[in-house]
């Protein structure tokens, strides 16, 4: 039987040798995941009893999966290069006559940049939420979901196959659901969160999609047999398989045509847009392209469409961002155009998977500490996010201006700071994967710095200087220590992690094992990292950026409402109308098609079923007519009975 | 090799007395012993004190036994398939100490239940010999008169139970039936409310019960004639010879016909496999629930386990035979149970078409003739014996009113979800894992038995299998439905606080059927055969007996 032999387990790595993790850490990664969960498990079902000390609780694990990332980190690098992915088995579910159903890890150098990532900035912002939720009665409930969230997005990394990564997916999913509509009694939260809920069901569908051809086609959903297999299968159901793992990436990292749903989830507390919507969730698209890699080899078409579409978002993200008044919804326009860049260095291949992988994980710091920010200047300004209701904030509140400072430096590529390192590293493996492709996917990443500078530094200009255009009964104060910590550490981060990772394409090497190594090799020079044109250009465009913003905000008086906007501004304004277009090309004949099936189903399906329905119920009833409580019925019944088994026996005489 | 003719003629019986293994008996001495006892001590301990020394010798009795089965596991030899004691009367093989442990189990988490009492009244009749609704039996009530002896016809029951899949030839078998079913008609008509119904009810499943009980016998007589024995064993060699030692030619299959026949309508009876099911809805229905749950779920695996010895042993080299004839059996109990309970409106007897349908399900393991079927049957009736105790004992909080009788009317259960959330979701689990939902044991014994089956070529029975889940899934569905986005209707049922007894036989099952889910391979390991392991039926020993 075909499905005997399916197995999800992991036996072979395309590009590394995968051992079994023999070393007490990693054998016991389960643990990684293990500690979040209890934490929600605790939080959610403990109830009231757990108000008072949940949140330490729930902050302390996802710290002590920190800490086993990282022994786990240094067990991997006391491994030889290319031995340094471990698969991790951690139980069969059950295995019956031919079929095992196994759950397992897979631990390499991407996964475990992953999972420090997720657990190291995961930490920093329950520790911050600490403080900002300090004043909600439900905070318990916010931090059991938060780990919850931690928890499903470890899995996510973790898994060794499509389905484990499918269940992450979803369940990660359903904690950003429960995190933007946190605030249940605002309409708006709750709109936004169905609105998240429904777009990524789209991205969702296409994924699990292409994890049902990869089982129909390949046997297997591990990602080692897929992977193994993905040469011997046809072109075009490999772009399929790819396309549709694109889609589902759009979905969850708010890429075009699925971006509109991000925006709108900047509705949930501060912290969650910080961990969920901007360093880590909406990355697993950027993972699951990275991953995937071998597919998306293998599939050219795809692969290519994959780098248009990050060109055409990191454009789109930008150009919202520079008109939105709201602090949080300028700072997710950004980050839609930062996972634009990470998107259109995965479709690179594997020239860009480290570049993009590298800027993931800088961006995680410094768009982390840039939310973070915003939310301690919203905690300290009554939750306004109006900026043209902020300006002069620095002397009110000096480290958030320091730090958000650091976070903005390094978000347009201010030179030696961590975003210079790491979008140096995609502008010029967008150059260098050449072609007119090359060229035009190197410009757009260009005009996307320039515009990144603009405005961020309208953000900045709006927000820390200028005049005070306070809200009469605003008293900003700086934001208590359990919240200035965290921002602290995320700059630093912002500062010195680009160096740490691009020096010597330390990173890149590292991640060789896991997603390849591309053809040409670079050396790294230090000097061509100011002298080649890509990057002269990206210091020009950078400087011309924040130039203009300084012309139209710092030296004009910021008016208290937002003025009559032209043609363009409107157009960014309405966040390229894509709401109007969702509404209009796929909401409204949605809704058509929604009727017009609802019509065939109550009259055509309805009617099969419920005639199937009827006539159970109808032969039901006549069956219990049988059941008439008397004993001699019962004693017929069963002669008639004996007599049918004797009889069938008598047929073998 | 003597014959057990000529076995039971001699003398030599009692110049040569034949060496018992009593350690290989000893969770079943135990358990009787302790039933012995339990009689003592209605006539000699004061009444006040009865209940409490009661119970406490039943549960001592029955965890001893349980800790004996374990102990004894790790004294099966190794490499033979299990051990005849007295003259191969009683088979001790890995098949019967888990059946027999399984037993013990469901059979202490029951005893919790019955042993429930809220603030004075238990599930039982104060008076049982009292007229329904006479002065005498008000008298008894307000006397707050109790019936202890429940608890020794609890203990008796559960005996014949360990017998039941553990016997070694057809007479044990049948003994092991009567001593396991006289007791449980007695409880069936102990029902503290309804009782005229309940003695209905047991008045029924008795003369029912006999009447399959003769079917039964008369099967035996034939398979004697046939095969000149009673011995599992024997009869096997001769069905496998084609005829025993009275037909050296061959010849004689109208009686191993038969005899095959008739012993399984005894056997399909017990199990309540259609068309000999009708007892179960009215016998559930009207027996205390408490004792609903026992039958439902510790006879339900004794049965099996008889039936399982039954066609594997002696019939074993015949399957082709009486396949047939159960994939008849197993195809009219799946579809039309499932259908009947479409319609039913009584929780109780939901449960009890439900448990018909199970039974149907777990015949199609059967049918499979494989270590696999073997395997895949004895989890199912594991997992569905924690889950179907666990739902049982949710009914008997549900009530009309404080002090009132259950509200087993399923329209009384609306909006359930909403008043207590915490007893209806563990219902709702219950329920998913009746209709066989991932992550609960119901979806790997369905699984397991369905693989079974596949793998023996019983497809076509696989996919009736498979269209009964989805109709057996719609009235579980309905129920959770019901029970949390329904409006809680006018004059609702209340919930009565769980006590701790009650409360720890839901939480057991919750835990049962969530970990038998989630992390079965500790049970299902050890019962599959692995590859190279010794194959064939080898869990179930066709003993030779010491002789």
């Amino acid at each position: 039987m075909a499905v005997s032999e399916i197995t999800l387990a992991a036996e072979q790595h395309v590009t590394a040798v995968t051992s079994q993790a023999s070393g007490a850490v990693l054998s016991n990664a389960w643990l990684l995941i293990a500690f979040p969960l209890v934490g929600a498990a605790i939080l959610l079902l403990g109830g009231r009893r757990t108000d008072s000390w949940g949140h330490w609780l729930g902050t302390a694990l996802p710290l002590a999966s920190f800490g086993w990332a990282v022994a786990a980190l240094f067990e991997i690098l006391a491994a030889a290069p290319e031995e340094r992915s471990f698969a991790v088995p951690v139980y069969t579910w059950f295995s019956a006559g031919g079929f095992d159903a196994e759950v397992g890890l897979l631990l390499d150098p991407l996964s475990i940049s992953f999972a420090l990532l997720i657990t190291g900035v995961g930490s920093l912002i329950h520790i911050y939420s600490v403080g900002y939720m300090a004043h909600d009665e439900r905070r318990r409930r916010f931090f059991a979901y938060l780990n919850l969230f931690v928890a499903a997005m470890l899995v996510l990394v973790l898994a060794d196959n499509f389905v484990l990564l499918f269940l992450g997916w979803e369940g990660v999913g359903l904690a950003s659901y429960l995190l933007i509509g946190f605030w249940q009694h605002k309409d708006s939260a709750a709109v936004a969160a169905k609105k998240a809920f429904l777009v990524n069901r789209v991205g969702d569908m296409g994924l699990l999609i292409a994890v049902m051809i990869m089982f129909t086609t390949f046997g297997t959903v591990a990602f080692s047999g897929v992977f193994d297999a993905v040469g011997q299968a046809g072109a075009g159901t490999v772009t399929a398989i790819g396309l549709l793992l694109l889609l589902g990436a759009c979905g969850k990292s708010a890429q075009l045509p699925l971006q509109s749903w991000l925006l709108d989830a900047m509705e949930g507390p501060t912290p969650v847009s910080a961990l969920i919507h901007a360093a880590t969730m909406v990355t697993a698209g950027v993972y699951l392209i990275v991953r995937a890699g071998p597919v998306f080899e293998a599939a050219p078409a795809a692969q290519a469409t994959v780098a248009v579409v990050g060109a055409a978002t990191l454009l789109a993200g930008a150009v919202i961002g520079c008109a939105k008044d709201d602090i949080k919804k300028a700072l997710a326009g950004s980050t839609m155009s930062q996972i634009g860049y990470m998107t259109l260095a995965a479709g690179l291949g594997p020239i860009g998977y480290a570049a993009a992988i590298a800027h993931l994980i800088t961006h995680g710091f410094f768009k982390a500490g840039l939310f973070l920010g915003a939310g301690s200047v919203m905690h300290g300004m009554n939750d306004e996010v109006d900026m043209r209701r902020y300006g002069g904030l620095r002397k009110a509140m000096p480290v958030t201006f320091a730090t958000f400072g650091l976070g903005y430096l390094a978000i347009i590529g201010f030179p030696l700071l961590s975003g210079w390192w790491t979008k140096e590293g995609i502008i010029e493996a967008a150059f260098a994967s050449g072609g007119s492709v090359g060229i035009g996917l190197g410009v757009a990443a260009l005009v996307g710095a320039g515009l990144t500078a603009f405005y961020m530094t309208r953000v900045m200009i709006l927000t820390f200087f200028g005049e005070r255009r306070w809200a009469e009964d605003a008293h900003p104060h700086e934001s208590p220590r359990s919240m200035t910590a965290p921002m602290i550490v995320l700059a630093a981060g912002s500062v010195v992690l680009g160096a740490v990772l691009v020096f010597g394409y330390r990173f890149a090497h590292f991640l060789e094992p896991a997603v390849g190594a591309p053809e040409e090799a670079h050396e790294f020079h230090l000097a061509a990292m100011f002298t080649s044109p890509s990057s002269l250009a990206a210091l020009g465009m950078l400087v011309v950026g924040a130039a203009v913003a300084w012309f139209m905000y710092g030296r004009r008086e910021v008016p208290a409402t937002a003025p009559e906007p032209g043609p363009v501004t409107a157009f960014a304004r309405n966040e390229l109308y894509g709401n109007a277009l969702n509404e209009g090309l796929l909401m409204r004949p949605g809704q058509a098609v929604t009727a017009a099936l609802s019509a065939f189903d109550t009259k055509v399906v309805d009617g099969l079923v419920n005639g199937v329905g009827t006539s159970v119920r109808d032969s039901s009833r006549g069956l219990r007519g049988a059941q008439t409580g008397f004993a001699r019925t019962y004693a017929l019944t069963m002669l008639f009975g004996a007599a049918i088994v004797v009889a069938t026996l008598a047929v073998r005489f | 090799m003597m014959s057990s003719a000529q076995l039971m003629a001699a003398p030599a019986i009692t110049q040569n007395p034949p060496e018992i293994d009593y350690w290989l008996l000893s969770p079943m001495l135990v358990v009787f012993g302790a039933a012995v006892i339990g009689v003592l001590i209605e006539a000699f301990v004061p009444t006040a004190r009865r209940r409490a020394v009661q119970l406490g010798l039943a549960l001592a009795a029955v965890g001893a036994a349980f800790v004996l089965t374990i102990l004894i596991t790790g004294s099966l030899p190794e490499g033979e398939a299990g051990v005849g004691v007295a003259f191969g009367s009683v088979a001790v093989d890995p098949v019967s100490v888990f059946l027999q442990g399984t037993v013990l189990v469901l059979g202490f988490i029951s005893l919790l239940l019955i042993a429930e009492n809220r603030s004075g009244e238990s599930a039982f009749a104060a008076q049982a010999a009292a007229v329904p609704g006479s002065e005498e039996e008000r008298e008894h009530v307000m006397a707050g008169s109790q019936h202890t002896e429940v608890y020794p016809l609890v203990l008796f029951a559960l005996l014949g139970m360990q017998l039941f899949p553990a016997a070694g030839d057809f007479l044990t078998m049948f003994v092991a039936l009567e001593v396991m079913s006289l007791p449980l008609y007695l409880l069936c008509g102990l029902a503290r409310r309804r009782r005229l119904f309940s003695q209905e009810a047991a008045v029924k499943y008795f003369l029912l019960g006999s009447f399959s009980s003769a079917f039964f016998l008369f099967g035996i007589a034939m398979i004697y004639g046939y095969a000149g024995s009673v011995s599992f064993a024997e009869v096997a060699a001769a069905v496998d010879e084609g005829g025993g030692p009275l037909f050296p030619d061959g010849g004689g299959r109208p009686l191993l016909l038969l005899g095959i026949g008739m012993v399984a309508v005894g056997l399909l009876f017990k199990v309540g496999a259609v068309p000999f099911h009708n007892w179960k809805p009215d016998v559930y229905q009207g027996a205390p629930t408490p004792i609903t749950a026992l039958m439902a779920s510790c006879t339900l695996v004794a049965a099996f386990g008889a039936l399982l010895r039954v066609f594997y042993v002696p019939f074993g080299p015949s399957a082709a035979d009486w396949a047939p004839m159960l994939w008849v059996v197993a195809v009219l109990t799946m579809v039309v149970a499932a259908v009947i309970a479409v319609t039913q409106r009584d929780i109780k007897r939901l449960l009890a078409y439900s448990s018909v349908v199970h039974a149907g399900f777990v015949l199609t393991a059967v049918v499979a003739a494989s270590p696999e079927g073997l395997a895949g049957a004895m989890f199912y009736l594991a997992a569905y014996g924690f889950t179907t105790i666990g739902a049982f004992a949710v009914v008997t909080l549900v009530r009309t009113h404080e002090n009132g009788p259950e509200a087993n009317e399923l329209s009384q259960w609306a909006g359930l979800g909403r008043t207590s959330p915490l007893l209806a979701g563990s219902l709702a689990l219950f329920l998913l894992a009746f209709a066989g939902i991932p992550l609960t044991s119901g979806f790997i014994g369905k699984f397991a038995v369905f693989e079974a089956a596949m793998a023996a070529g019983a497809t076509p029975l696989v996919v009736v299998g498979v269209l009964s889940s989805a109709v057996t899934a719609f009235f579980y569905v309905r129920i959770i439905v019901l029970m949390f986005f329904t409006e809680p209707a006018e004059g609702g049922p209340i919930v009565v606080r769980a006590g701790a007894f009650t409360g720890s036989a839901i939480a057991i099952g919750v835990a049962a059927t969530f970990l038998l889910g989630v992390f079965p391979s500790p049970v299902l390991d050890n019962l599959v055969p692995q590859p190279g392991q010794q194959q064939s039926e080898s869990l179930l020993s066709a003993v030779e007996g010491e002789r």
